[in-house]
Parts: C-alpha cells; sequence; structure tokens
C-alpha cells in the first residue's frame, strides 16, 4: 500500500509521543482498541483547570502506520483546544488531513474514540473530585 | 549492496539468468508446437520438453513419464485433488488435509465439500506439524485421498511426509503433497516418502511463473486422474492444452540447478538464516518463532515481534521486501490463519514478520536487514503502549479491552 506523505510524515516523526501521570487530576486518560485486532491506542489529555484548556497530550499507539499517524495528528489537533472544542472533533477531519484511504478509516474512528474517552476520564475525575469537596 | 533488499523468497523467487538462457531460443527461434509431429519444428520442441520432464522427474526421483505440466501449483493442487475426487468417486467421498494447507488446497476442498464431498481439516500442534494419530483415527472405509502439503509456505515447517506417505499406503489411502516450497530446497524422493501426487511451481525454485508440474505416481498403485482441462488430450489426457515450451525447459533447467547446488545452498542458508535469527534474538526481547525450528526449512525464518504491529514494521524497513501475517497486510483484513491455527493467538499473528533468503541473499544483506528491523522494533516499542504496560508488568490477557 502506498501511504500519503503525511501519514509517513507522522510516522517517522511522531508528535507528542508519551505518558503523563495518569494519577495526575488533570489528566484524562482514555485507552481504546484490543490487540487482537491489531490496534491499541492510548490517549492522554493534560488540562488547566481554571480556563478549562488543554495544555498538554501525549499518545502511545500500536497498530499500522495510519493508525500511528491518527493518533500523533489526534494530539496535536488537541493542544489550545477545550475540552468540549476537543469532544467536537470528528475523525472525517483526520481522514481528510491524512488522506486515508477507505480501509484505513477505521484507524479514524479509533483516535477520535481515544479523544473522547481522556476527555471522559478527565471529566469524570473532576465531577468526583468536585463531589467530594462538596461533601 | 543494492536496495531494495528481496528477502522474500517464499512469495517468488527472481528467474536464474541460467535458467533465462535456457529458454532464450524456444522464446525465439525454436517456437515449435511440441504437439507437431511432422516436421523439424515439433521435434525438436517436443524434445526440449523430454528433456526438462526428465530434470523435473529427477529431481523428485520420479520416472519422466510421471510428470504432468501444468500451468503452476494452483492447477496442481486443483488437478490433483478434483481429479482423484471425481476418479474414485465410486471407492469414497472423504478427503483429508490440513488447516494450514495453501488456498489452492483449501478452496479446492471447499469446492468439493459443495458437490457432497465430506472433507476433514485437520488442526496442527503448536509446533505447526499435524498430529499422526490424529491422521489415522481421521482415516475412515471412505477415505481416498490425503493432502497434506510438504513444506509450509509461511512458516517453513515441514510435515513428517516419510510417516503420512507410509500410513497412507497402509491404508490405501492415496497421498498428495503440495511440496512448492519444499522442492529444490530440500531432498524431496517420492518413492522414499510413499507420495502418489505432488505439486511443483516454476517460479518458486527460480523458474519462470505460470508453469508448474504433478508427479502423478504411473506405478504401485497406479495413479488415475479425471482431467479437469479438456481438450487435445496433451499430458496423456490429464491436462490439454499446447504446452509452454519455454515455460517447461526453463522449468527443467530450474529444477537441475537446484539438484546440484542444493546440498551447498542449504548449508549456506541455513547459517544466513541463523545468523539473522540470533542477531534478532540478541538486540530484542520478547520476540517469538512461530513454527518449530526442529522441522523447518533452512531458508525460513517466521517471527513475532510482540507488541509491535507488522504492518507498520514493514512500513519502517521499506527498504527491505518481506511479508507479515498482520491483517493490515492482507486483503482481507483478518491475521494469518497459518499462525492462528497455530493457536499463537491474533496478537502474536499481527506482529509477525516472514522472512524468506533465497539464492542472491548475501551476507551483507542479512547484516542489513538485522540492524535495520532491530531500530525499527527499538523504535515502534517507545510508541507501544502494550509494550509500556508489560515492562509495568501488567498482564496483558487480564486487560478489558474495548475491542471494536
Ligand atoms: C504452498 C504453496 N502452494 C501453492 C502455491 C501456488 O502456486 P502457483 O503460484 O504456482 O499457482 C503457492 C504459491 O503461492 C504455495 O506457496
Amino acid at each position: 500500500m502506498a501511504y500519503s506523505d503525511k501519514v509517513l510524515d507522522h510516522y517517522n516523526n511522531p508528535r507528542n509521543v508519551g505518558s503523563m501521570d495518569k494519577n495526575d487530576p488533570n489528566v484524562g486518560t482514555g485507552m481504546v482498541g484490543a490487540p487482537e485486532c491489531g490496534d491499541v491506542m492510548k490517549l492522554q489529555v493534560k488540562v488547566n483547570p481554571t480556563t478549562g484548556i488543554i495544555e498538554d497530550a501525549k499518545f502511545k499507539t500500536f497498530g499500522c502506520g495510519s493508525a500511528i499517524a491518527s493518533s500523533s495528528l489526534a494530539t496535536e489537533m488537541l493542544k489550545g483546544k477545550t475540552v468540549d472544542e476537543a469532544l467536537a472533533i470528528k475523525n472525517t477531519e483526520i481522514v481528510n488531513e491524512l488522506a486515508l484511504p477507505p480501509v484505513k478509516i477505521h484507524c479514524s474512528v479509533l483516535a477520535e474514540d481515544a479523544i473522547k474517552a481522556a476527555i471522559t476520564n478527565y471529566k469524570d475525575k473532576t465531577a468526583k473530585e468536585q463531589a467530594a469537596v462538596a461533601q | 549492496m543494492n536496495l531494495p533488499i528481496y528477502m522474500d523468497y517464499h512469495a517468488t523467487t527472481p528467474l536464474d539468468p541460467r535458467v533465462l538462457e535456457a529458454m532464450m531460443p524456444y522464446l525465439t527461434s525454436k517456437f515449435g508446437n511440441a504437439a507437431s509431429r511432422n516436421h523439424a519444428f515439433g521435434w525438436e520442441a517436443e524434445e526440449a520438453v523430454e528433456k526438462a520432464r526428465k530434470q523435473i522427474a529427477t529431481l523428485i526421483g520420479a520416472n519422466a513419464k510421471e510428470i504432468v505440466i501444468t500451468s503452476g501449483a494452483t492447477e496442481s493442487n486443483n488437478l490433483a485433488i478434483k481429479g482423484v475426487a471425481e476418479m474414485y468417486a465410486e471407492r469414497g467421498n472423504h478427503i483429508i488435509t490440513a488447516a494450514t494447507e495453501h488456498k489452492a488446497t483449501l478452496d479446492t476442498c471447499k469446492r468439493l465439500e459443495k458437490h457432497g464431498y465430506r472433507i476433514t481439516y485437520l488442526p496442527v500442534l503448536a509446533s505447526g506439524l499435524i498430529d499422526m494419530d490424529m491422521l489415522r483415527e481421521s482415516i475412515t472405509d471412505k477415505t481416498i485421498l490425503i493432502s497434506i502439503m510438504y513444506a509450509n509456505n509461511e512458516i517453513g515447517v515441514i510435515q513428517p511426509v516419510r510417516e503420512i506417505g507410509k500410513l497412507a499406503k497402509e491404508k490405501g489411502v492415496l497421498f498428495h503433497t503440495d511440496a512448492v516450497q519444499a522442492v529444490g530446497k530440500v531432498p524431496v524422493n517420492v518413492l522414499e516418502d510413499n507420495i502418489d501426487l505432488l505439486s511443483i511451481s516454476g517460479h518458486k525454485l527460480y523458474g519462470p511463473k505460470g508453469v508448474g508440474a504433478l508427479y502423478v505416481r504411473r506405478k504401485s498403485p497406479r495413479v488415475q486422474l479425471t482431467a479437469q482441462i479438456d481438450g487435445g488430450g496433451h499430458e496423456r489426457g490429464m491436462r490439454s492444452g499446447t504446452l509452454n515450451v519455454p515455460g517447461i525447459v526453463g522449468l527443467g533447467e530450474a529444477c537441475e540447478l537446484c539438484r546440484k547446488e542444493m546440498a551447498t545452498e542449504s548449508v549456506r542458508l541455513r547459517t544466513l538464516r541463523d545468523k539473522l535469527r540470533a542477531k534478532l534474538e540478541t538486540a530484542l526481547d520478547e520476540v517469538y518463532i512461530n513454527g518449530t525450528m526442529e522441522s523447518r526449512l533452512p531458508h525460513n525464518l517466521n517471527i513475532s515481534f510482540a507488541f509491535v504491529e507488522g504492518e507498520s514494521l514493514l512500513m519502517g524497513i521499506n527498504d527491505v521486501a518481506v511479508s507479515s501475517g498482520s491483517a493490515c497486510t492482507s486483503a482481507t483484513l483478518e491475521p494469518s490463519y497459518v499462525l492462528k491455527a497455530l493457536g499463537a493467538g491474533d496478537d502474536i499473528a499481527h506482529s509477525s514478520i516472514r522472512f524468506g533468503l533465497g539464492r542472491f541473499t548475501t551476507e551483507e544483506e542479512v547484516d542489513y536487514v538485522a540492524q535495520k528491523v532491530i531500530s525499527v522494533v527499538q523504535h515502534l516499542r517507545e510508541l507501544s503502549p502494550l509494550y509500556e504496560m508489560f515492562k509495568e508488568g501488567v498482564d496483558l490477557s487480564k486487560v478489558q479491552w474495548t475491542a471494536h
């Protein structure tokens, strides 16, 4: 299969690879996919609690080049967005940006799922914390 | 050293220049039809075909009269299995094969199933080998054919062919073997192994594509086949169609070269293969060999790099031609059914790479490939959440994944 230049670029120079402390209250972690299916994405966001803006994003991905590129791109898109803006990111934006062929669209869907999972995790954490404070 | 490096010799092999040289006259001036009995053009073509038939037969310990020329091993497998099924339909309707066979065998059997035949697909052990006891127990009085490949095209595992042949003979069942990956690479002898039918492909042993052969035993027992292609009655009625003279000459020459060079070449390739394996295993943790190393083609290495997905690995070693059992690299988006049959789990199949070394592989290439694979696996493991979890001591089999 021929890869687009953008996929190759993200594969060769992945952005924001790494992990953040998942116990940090400001960090949301999402992990989606399964090893048997050939792809697992872990995506993390660090949110500024006062502004609600995503200040940092990190990923690690087990999967094909398009899965790696999709998650790498996702971390770039997340930084600087508010939590709600992040939830509005659609997989089609990733498909278009990376010029993914039809057989690789599931990689972008997985990246969207990872974003949602990370944000949901962050929101759950802050909700719990607020509940704890209120008590 | 030239890039890209070809290390996918199980998929196909380049034509040996000596083979091309032998073929050239038959692509140009010696263009006769081998079936033209009344002029010199026909005679010289026929003579060339008969010489080639002998070269092919000699490589496998057969007689030239037992070689039926085909268009390749897909056709040979089809002719052997369907030809026996039809010819011996009155004797029985049961065929035994194995889960790790090539599609040319499996899909042929599936078609016969639709026509009322009963097929047993033997599972394989983790080694990739069939269980002889299970084979023995699967044979019934309706069994007419056992079709088990000689060596597997993905994992290179060599089946206990001699034992299978012996058992088949004992039970009065015909034995076909798809020997595409073995012929010319390891010693194959149809008499010693009690093989009744054997498939060969030109392009897997440095001959041309589009030509192959089926060995059909003529004595004890005399095997009969129902032709699958009707026409002018060529190949003793078993396979009609004007003979592909240059292709056949090429196949013959390729067989002869393999016969002469096999002893030294297999030692050379085994040494290179073992070097490749040692380098990978020394530099990387969590690598798994798929299939047994005990009974295996000397030029095959099928290895899984845990926590790294195969296609992403191929992408990183893009100046090396190898293949992967990962779903992402297959047309069906399913991981390799051969590796799944070993019971290794889909994750291991997704992480697998098949290295196939061959006649033109050099030590320099092996060193380059090893180094490249090591650095790309290391890079991808830095990216892999699974490797990170493994390093943290998480038992990945206990994680609740969100399968999609
Ligand atoms: C084990 C095996 N059987 C059969 C075939 C089919 O051979 P051919 O390409 O000559 O039809 C192949 C090659 O892909 C093979 O590896």
